[in-house]
């Protein structure tokens, strides 16, 4: 920044500087929360588009395929070519379907996922809103993303897209308790809601970070974000061979193209959200070395970590066969929320006893304060 | 006007507005769906009244779990709206009886004698460092944790109520036990035959 300023004329940096002293408080407010906003959202859409690309050459690799390879070099311009043509599609919106519901859909997918990194920390202090009950707003948002799916395959007025939404509803309510009681392990071990705060508290390199105290949870927090963006292999929402493309099947074009975003969006959020909660987020591994420039604490680990647990979703879809509808349900309700309860019951005991790494400064942080 | 007070007023007007549309909208699905616009708007007053923990909650309850059950049960009703309204006119006396009355009532409870300005004062603003989760958490742990524990428990009686009038006996159904699929093994359901390969010549014979 400061060459670029070197280079303007004064005259311009001073009206520059006059102009925004001029402009009324609340204004200059919205125009430097914006500029944040738009620092956050285009790097994520990228981000976005080019998730989509990985996941087509990983996946080529892992079944000893090339993946796309024609536009550009090496197909590295593939998601620009597929964002213009979904651009150029017509969007064709079904008789005596809502109208108006049938095109907010596919907002209300993507919404939340995109207002959950309103509190996500990318470094120490960088965040647009340090908020105190961030872990709160996350699971509100994240409980959010469900409208859209159901809206979608109640107001498409098709059987198949109403297939689709019901047993995404079913699986998604399933799995967010699974998901809310892990981050309950995280809360009580972190003893705060305070995002910035629980990265804080697994300082100290690879072994203090929450996922070896916390395995369990971090297990069950993983799948059940897996299950939740409906990834394979909890796909059934979709399930192509079995309901066409469940709650999309009537969308085309853009409207189309945006269920895509979320669902990669909402990927990007719940690998951001493990390497926060159990990872230590922007926390180098080598906690002796936080002050040197690669090896120390910086938010290049947060994007490693996150592309770690990315690369995960695109390795589970190449692995594993979808799961039987009655067997998701079982896993989620019969598996994962009792293992998750005995957790949280064996961390609680370890609370109060003083035992295991945390146990100290978080009774104090609940006693005080 | 402040910009806090635009914020308010905006938001409450949104509420009334969706309260009216919950009521008023003719599909049933559209009238949960400007529930959970009420919702939202109610949470963004609590908000503005710093008690972010409620706020929140509220959107993740109610939003996030309750309405999504709400909206699949009403997804799937067969609802004949017209006969629905058949009897709206014949009962309007009634029912427009009934409202006046709640709003009679709710004045002399909630109005200004006993909730205005001079009863409670207006909340003061807080720092950046107030912490509404902690301030709850300490007065619902404290002062009235027997109210607290006594809540929780009659929730725990609905909850155990309400899976017992569901869960009947049916011997008739049939249904898996996964511990005894994952116990099956190849010997028990694969039998591999020793055998000659057979041609067609020694089918002719």
């Amino acid at each position: 920044m400061e060459w670029l300023l070197s280079l303007t004329p004064d005259f311009i940096l001073e009206f520059a500087l006059e102009f925004w002293g001029w402009l009324p408080m609340w204004l200059q407010v919205l125009a430097e929360n914006m500029l944040y906003i738009v620092m956050i959202m285009v790097p994520l859409m990228l981000c976005v588009a080019y998730v989509t690309y990985a996941e087509r050459k990983i996946i080529g690799y892992m079944q000893v395929r090339l993946g796309p390879n024609r536009v550009g070099p090496k197909g590295w311009l593939q998601p620009i070519a597929d964002a213009v043509k979904l651009m150029f599609k017509e969007v064709i919106i079904p008789t005596n379907s809502n109208k108006f519901l049938f095109l907010f859909a596919p907002i209300l997918t993507l919404g939340p996922a995109l207002a959950a990194w309103a509190v996500i920390p990318f470094f120490d202090g960088v965040q647009l809103s340090n908020l105190n009950a961030g872990l709160l707003y996350i699971l509100a948002l994240t409980s959010m993303g469900v409208y859209g799916v159901i809206i979608a395959g109640w107001s498409s007025n098709s059987k198949y897209a109403i297939l689709g939404a019901l047993r995404s509803a079913a699986q998604v309510v399933a799995y967010e308790i699974a998901m809310g009681f892990a981050l309950v392990g995280v809360l009580m071990a972190a003893g705060s809601l305070n995002l910035g705060d629980i990265i804080a508290r697994q300082a100290g390199g690879f072994t203090s970070w929450f996922w070896l105290p916390l395995f369990p949870l971090l297990a069950v927090y993983f799948i059940s974000g897996v299950a939740e963006t409906n990834r394979a292999p909890f796909d059934v929402a979709e399930g192509e061979s079995e309901i066409v493309a469940g709650f999309h099947v009537d969308y085309s074009g853009m409207a189309f193209a945006v269920f895509f975003l979320a669902e990669y969006a909402n990927i990007i959020l719940i690998a951001a959200l493990t390497s926060l909660m159990f990872f230590g987020g922007w926390m180098s591994p080598f906690g002796s070395m936080a002050d040197h420039a690669l090896l120390g604490d910086g938010t290049h680990w947060f994007i490693l970590k996150t592309m770690f647990f990315i690369y995960m979703f695109l390795w589970f879809r190449a692995t594993f066969p979808r799961y039987r509808y009655d067997q998701i349900m079982r896993l989620g309700w019969k598996v994962f929320i009792p293992v998750t309860i005995v957790w949280i019951f064996v961390e609680a005991v370890m609370v109060v006893m003083q035992w295991g790494p945390w146990a100290v400064e978080t009774v104090a942080a609940v006693g005080g304060a | 006007m402040t910009f806090f007070e635009v914020v308010f007023y905006a938001f409450s007007t949104l509420m009334v507005v969706a309260a009216l549309g919950v009521v008023s909208a003719r599909n049933p699905v559209h009238s949960v769906l400007f529930l959970v616009l009420t919702f939202f708007a109610g949470s963004a007053i609590w908000l503005l009244l710093e008690a972010e923990f409620l706020a929140i909650t509220l959107v993740l309850v109610y939003v996030g779990a309750v309405m999504v059950l709400f909206l699949f049960v009403v997804m799937m009703l067969d609802i004949n709206i017209t006969r629905m309204r058949e009897g709206l006119m014949r009962y309007a006396p009634f029912g427009i009886a009934i409202a006046i009355l709640l709003i009679v009532q709710m004045i002399m409870v909630v109005g200004p004698e006993n909730f205005g300005l001079q009863a409670f004062a207006a909340p003061e603003l807080h720092g950046a460092d107030y912490s509404n989760t902690k301030e709850l958490g300490r007065v619902l742990y404290t002062d009235y944790v027997y109210a607290f524990e006594l809540a929780s428990v009659i929730l725990l009686v609905a909850i155990v109520a309400a899976i017992t009038l569901t869960m009947r006996r049916r011997p008739n159904t049939r249904h898996q036990i996964p511990g005894e699929q994952m116990k099956v093994m190849k010997q028990d359901r694969l039998r591999i035959v020793n055998m000659k390969s057979e041609t067609i010549d020694s089918e002719d014979k």
